[in-house]
């Protein structure tokens, strides 16, 4: 038998960069991009891609940013491009509905992530129910983890195993969590839920596969990554080092590495806008425990009312902003001017 | 508005959905009965809370739900706060009975109500929609940018506390984006509308919090008068939400969006309410229970053969 089969299968990588990623470019994918994207990805051998606005389904919007092509345009190109991976789409209840998931499955998706702020769960009772119908693979992502313990994320994560359903993900999506938070929300819900565990990391405090390596020692099912780690803020986990990780770890990934290391050269890092690093205010961002995708939003406001972000940023975080609340950056942004003096400008 | 004592009689009214929206009309109705009276506060849950607080008011209950009031031919006015799904139902085993079902689900099964826009235009209607807490805090809103010039397309994004936003409305998020965002367009006059529901954990809770963004048709938009348009319109609900404010004056970026680089108004609305069930925090339960409110005495005067309202 060779080296390969005694080797302890690894969790399934889901790569996000055509979702998570679009936060980085302000939802500009191109078509082109998508499709090269999918092919790099599919023939490295990575099982599942997600591919969406940034806030998922129905996501083109003033508050998230609007598309510069028509989301399902590139969904489909998605589909078309990819030979044996599944493709994935997130849908956030409030923002995508029942109605884009329909649309989703007959483009021929495979995977619907269905996520919520993390006390939330019962929003989605009836989107696992449209998506469990439609026969798709259902996953849910339980948003801002950090900011409940892990028993709280327990109770919500088996109302979604209730739902239908397939895996429930811890999702930093401050990149505020260190490995010991990562470690044990992961292990609460492994105790909780029948279905499978997933965790989704963030690097604002450059924990990003850090955490992920704590999740995979608890025995997650399955990671995300980003190439390059493209998303807002200070990026996610990189795919192509975390496919590395799991190889080193001493995992079969199923994954050619390097074909993925060449991918995230040659392919991703050329159009791309930045590289995200863990900088002043993506570190503050996960400092304060602020949605990481908020960073570019915060940046415009901060300019356009003359604002320091790390005020900004404290401010988020104390009054608890979640995802899906850009309007509170605006808001903020102009209270801090105003008690600063500053005259905003009311007119463009 | 007037409500005073033109002793006509009263007309009974009933209740169906002891839940946060049902138990807060309830109060509204004993503290301010106007002409109507609260003959019932009818559940489907025996252990709910809304139930007991009925009880402890001396108003009757049932958790046998829409039948309950059925079997009350004296009851001429429902008022439902279930869910979208639980109107359809209710609706259907109301049908023929006389009853004027003013609807406070998402379900859009009758015409929508606004009451600042158009409290009289569906006085013939058996069932009016009430559309959401959202839209009653936003079309209003959107109906009086609207009116001084054209908007191209209108976003919500309604904030509310998680204690306050209960089972009914969770399990029908996506009616309420469909609904609300109808609404947005036939009554607020938007060419096109999209609502955003969030549901925030913020511990102390959160205010109601509406954002409503207006991307403008008119590069040359008159913001002065805007602004005013939108400072009466606040006016006028606060007559029945006294909490209802601006938290700043409208201001306008720009954008760059499918319809092209346009002006985009922002306008920042925040709902304390009147703390007759939850905390003030939760003007979301206000802005739905007072506007119903307003559309049943318009009801029920009618009913009692008063002269029409004032609108």
């Amino acid at each position: 038998m060779s080296e390969a089969s005694k080797k302890p299968k690894a969790p399934r990588v889901t790569d996000t960069t055509l979702r998570d990623g679009s936060h980085a470019v302000e939802h500009a994918f191109a078509k082109e991009q998508v499709r090269d994207i999918v092919t790099v990805l599919d023939d490295a051998g990575v099982q599942v891609i997600e591919a969406s606005h940034g806030a998922g389904l129905a996501g083109s919007t003033v508050q998230q940013g609007f598309s510069a092509v028509p989301e399902f345009e590139l969904i489909e190109t998605a589909v078309g491009a990819a030979k044996d991976a599944k493709i994935a789409v997130l849908l956030v209840p409030g923002i995508g509905t029942s109605r884009e998931l329909r649309r989703a499955a007959d483009a021929g998706i495979g995977v619907v992530r269905i996520a919520v702020h993390c006390t939330e769960a019962d929003v989605s009772e009836q989107h696992f129910k449209v998506a469990n119908e439609l026969g798709l693979e259902t996953v849910g992502f339980l948003m801002m983890s950090h900011s409940q313990p892990p028993e709280k994320l327990a109770e919500q994560a088996k109302l979604m195993d209730s739902y239908g359903a397939g895996c429930v993900y811890v999702v930093d999506s401050a990149g505020a969590l260190l490995p010991s938070g990562a470690r044990e929300r992961v292990v609460a819900l492994k105790d909780a839920v029948s279905c499978q565990v997933g965790f989704h990391a963030h690097n604002n405090l450059g924990s990003a596969i850090g955490n992920t390596v704590a999740a995979i020692e608890e025995g997650v099912n399955q990671v995300d990554g980003t190439m390059r780690g493209l998303g807002a803020g200070a990026g996610n986990a990189p795919t192509e080092v975390l496919v590395a990780v799991l190889d080193k770890m001493g995992y079969e990934t199923g994954i050619d590495t390097f074909a993925l290391l060449d991918a995230a050269e040659y392919t991703v890092a050329p159009m791309m806008p930045f590289q995200p690093i863990p900088d002043r205010d993506s570190v503050a961002s996960g400092y304060a425990g602020v949605y990481a995708s908020f960073l570019l939003h915060a940046r415009h406001a901060a300019e356009h009312h003359g604002v320091d972000m790390h005020d900004l940023f404290a401010e988020l975080g104390r009054r608890q902003a979640i995802a899906g609340q850009e309007d509170w950056i605006l808001e903020v942004a102009a209270e801090l001017a105003a008690k600063k003096g500053k005259k905003s400008a009311v007119r463009a | 508005m007037s409500e005073n004592g033109d002793s006509s009689g009263k007309i009974k009214v009933g209740i169906l959905g002891s839940g946060n929206i049902g138990t807060d009309l309830m109060y509204k109705l004993l503290k301010r009965p106007g002409h109507m009276e609260v003959g019932m506060l009818a559940g489907i849950d025996p252990e709910s809370d809304g139930l007991k607080r009925a009880k402890n008011e001396g108003v009757a209950t049932s958790h046998h739900g829409v039948s309950a009031i059925a079997e009350d031919p004296e009851m001429k006015i429902v008022f439902d706060a279930t869910s979208a799904k639980a109107h359809v139902h209710a609706a259907e085993a109301l049908e023929g009975s006389g009853k004027i079902l003013v609807d406070m689900t998402p379900s859009h099964l009758g015409p929508f109500v606004v009451p600042p826009v158009n409290l009289t235009e569906h006085l013939e209607a058996t069932d009016v929609n009430m559309i959401s807490c959202g839209g009653q805090a936003s079309i209003p809103l959107i109906n009086a940018i609207s009116r001084v010039s054209p908007v191209a397309y209108a976003e919500l994004i309604s904030a509310n506390s998680s204690v306050s936003v209960g089972p009914g409305t969770r399990q029908n998020i996506d009616e309420f984006t469909f609904t609300t965002a109808d609404a947005m367009r036939d009554v607020g006059l938007a060419k096109r509308g999209r609502a955003l529901p969030i549901i925030n954990p913020a511990e102390p809770p959160i205010v109601m919090s509406n954002t409503v963004y207006a991307v403008m048709e008119d590069e040359d938009f008159d913001l002065d008068a805007v602004t005013e348009s939108i400072e009466n319109m606040v006016s006028e609900v606060q007559r029945y939400v006294p909490g209802y404010r601006l938290k700043a004056a409208p201001s306008v970026e720009r954008r760059s969006t499918p319809w092209g680089d346009k002006p985009l108004l922002v306008v920042l609305n925040q709902v304390e309410g009147a703390g007759d069930y939850f905390p003030t925090y939760a003007g979301n339960l206000d802005i739905m229970t007072a506007s119903a409110w307003r559309v049943g005495e318009v009801f029920a005067k009618r009913l009692l053969g008063m002269k029409e309202v004032a609108a």
